[in-house]
């Protein structure tokens, strides 16, 4: 592979840190998205307004801690997936790939905390 | 068994051979039609009795040495317990050589890079450095021989390394046959190289670049599971770089 032994066990450690960031970030994924469906389901059926979901959600730390979570698993979940997907489909790698994944994490917690702040 | 197989009414097999390099191409060649016949007959009686010049390899043709291993209408199949009834229902047959593997020359590939990565993923038994002053017991039932025990099987064949699309986008990648071995050899408590074989198994060339689909799974002729192997490594890599291990 043309790398130096201290290389090549760092790759190993980024990959093994990567992998479990992955899975914890899918657990929490897991939760927040059937959370997130859950409360989808009661506004529409119940058919609470705009208004009154802003009523609700403005100023509660409830709210924020929960989008706060949600937006970070996002964050941190899927440019980790789409890292693999650039590496083998279309053969980046090294810094390149590198500054693509946190480019990726970066512009969705930034359009994510937005979101948030239109909401809490 | 009586074998089923249609045939045309002269009893005769049309099969597609491949001829040459990666440049190649197939060839048309009529065969008897037999009773049993495996795909591995079918290459053997063209080699013997029509055209000597054609190269494949085998050896043992009772599935233990996975020396035949060729591509069988589109599937990687080991050929000598491939039964032509079996994957030729419609009468068609092509055997080509083993993808992402180099081609030799007709249905033979270099088997170096496979075996190369086997080596590269520590695939050996590490003895301790200390003499050892008497046999080590090994439970059969304890979860870590059960866990040697489902991947020992391997014969080397390669189906499951050119079933595997990572293989074909990623060449470094070790593979499912090796991260299999070196996940039997995890699970040898006798063994003392497991941190070393971590370190060389981890990484986006080994067990993390792994997508679980089971390509590997669903072709290997000896049953086995090289990605409940690979998902193993992933967990035991995970430990070893919580601890520092790695
Ligand atoms: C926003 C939606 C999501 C996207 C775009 C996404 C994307 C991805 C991608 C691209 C991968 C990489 C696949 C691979 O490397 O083979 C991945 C892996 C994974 N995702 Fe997601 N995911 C999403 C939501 C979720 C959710 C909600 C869960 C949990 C229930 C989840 C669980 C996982 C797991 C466990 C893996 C690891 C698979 C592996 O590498 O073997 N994902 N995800
Ligand atoms: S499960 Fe992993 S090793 Fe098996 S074919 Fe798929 S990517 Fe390859
Ligand atoms: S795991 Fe199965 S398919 Fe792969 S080399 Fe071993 S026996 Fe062949
Ligand atoms: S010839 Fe040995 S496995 Fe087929």
């Amino acid at each position: 592979m043309g790398l130096a032994a201290g290389q090549t066990v760092n790759a190993a450690r980024v990959e093994a840190w990567l992998w479990i960031a992955q899975r914890l970030s899918a657990l929490l994924l897991a939760a927040c998205v059937a959370v997130h469906l859950a409360v989808i389901i009661y506004a529409t059926r119940q058919g609470v307004s705009a208004a009154a979901i802003l009523g609700r959600t403005r100023g509660s730390p409830v709210a924020l801690a929960f989008y706060g979570t949600f937006v970070a698993a996002i964050a941190m979940h899927v440019p980790i997936g789409l890292r693999a997907i650039l590496r083998e489909s279309i053969g980046w790698s090294g810094a390149r790939l590198e500054l693509a994944t946190i480019a990726l994490a970066v512009l969705l917690l930034a359009l994510g905390l937005r979101a948030i702040g239109g909401l809490v | 068994m009586q074998d089923t197989a249609p045939r045309d009414a002269s009893g005769v097999l049309a099969v597609e051979i491949w001829r040459g390099g990666t440049d190649g191409g197939f060839a048309r060649y009529e065969v008897p039609r037999r009773a049993n016949q495996t795909v591995l007959d079918v290459v053997t009686h063209v080699q013997r009795q029509i055209d000597p010049t054609l190269a494949y390899r085998f050896a043992c043709r009772v599935g233990m040495c996975g020396s035949c291993a060729m591509t069988v209408n589109g599937r990687p199949r080991w050929t000598c317990r491939t039964h032509v009834s079996k994957v030729a229902a419609d009468g068609r047959l092509a055997v080509a050589p083993l993808a992402n593997l180099p081609v030799v020359r007709d249905l033979v590939v270099d088997m170096a890079p496979f075996f190369d990565k086997w080596a590269r993923a520590e695939g050996r038994f590490i003895p301790p450095q200390e003499p050892q002053s008497d046999f080590a017991v090994v439970k059969p039932a304890s979860a870590k021989r059960r866990a040697a025990d489902a991947g020992i099987e391997c014969i080397g064949c390669a189906v499951c390394y050119a079933a595997c699309d990572i293989v074909g986008w990623l060449p470094d990648y070790l593979g499912p046959a090796a991260l299999n071995r070196a996940w039997t050899l995890v699970n040898d408590v006798r063994d003392a190289g497991r941190d070393r074989r971590l370190a060389a198994v981890a990484g986006d060339a080994g067990c993390h670049a792994c997508h679980s689909q089971q390509g590997c799974v669903s072709h290997c002729p000896k049953q086995l599971n090289p990605t409940e192997s690979i998902a193993g490594l992933k967990r035991a890599t995970a430990w070893a770089s919580l601890r520092g291990k790695l």
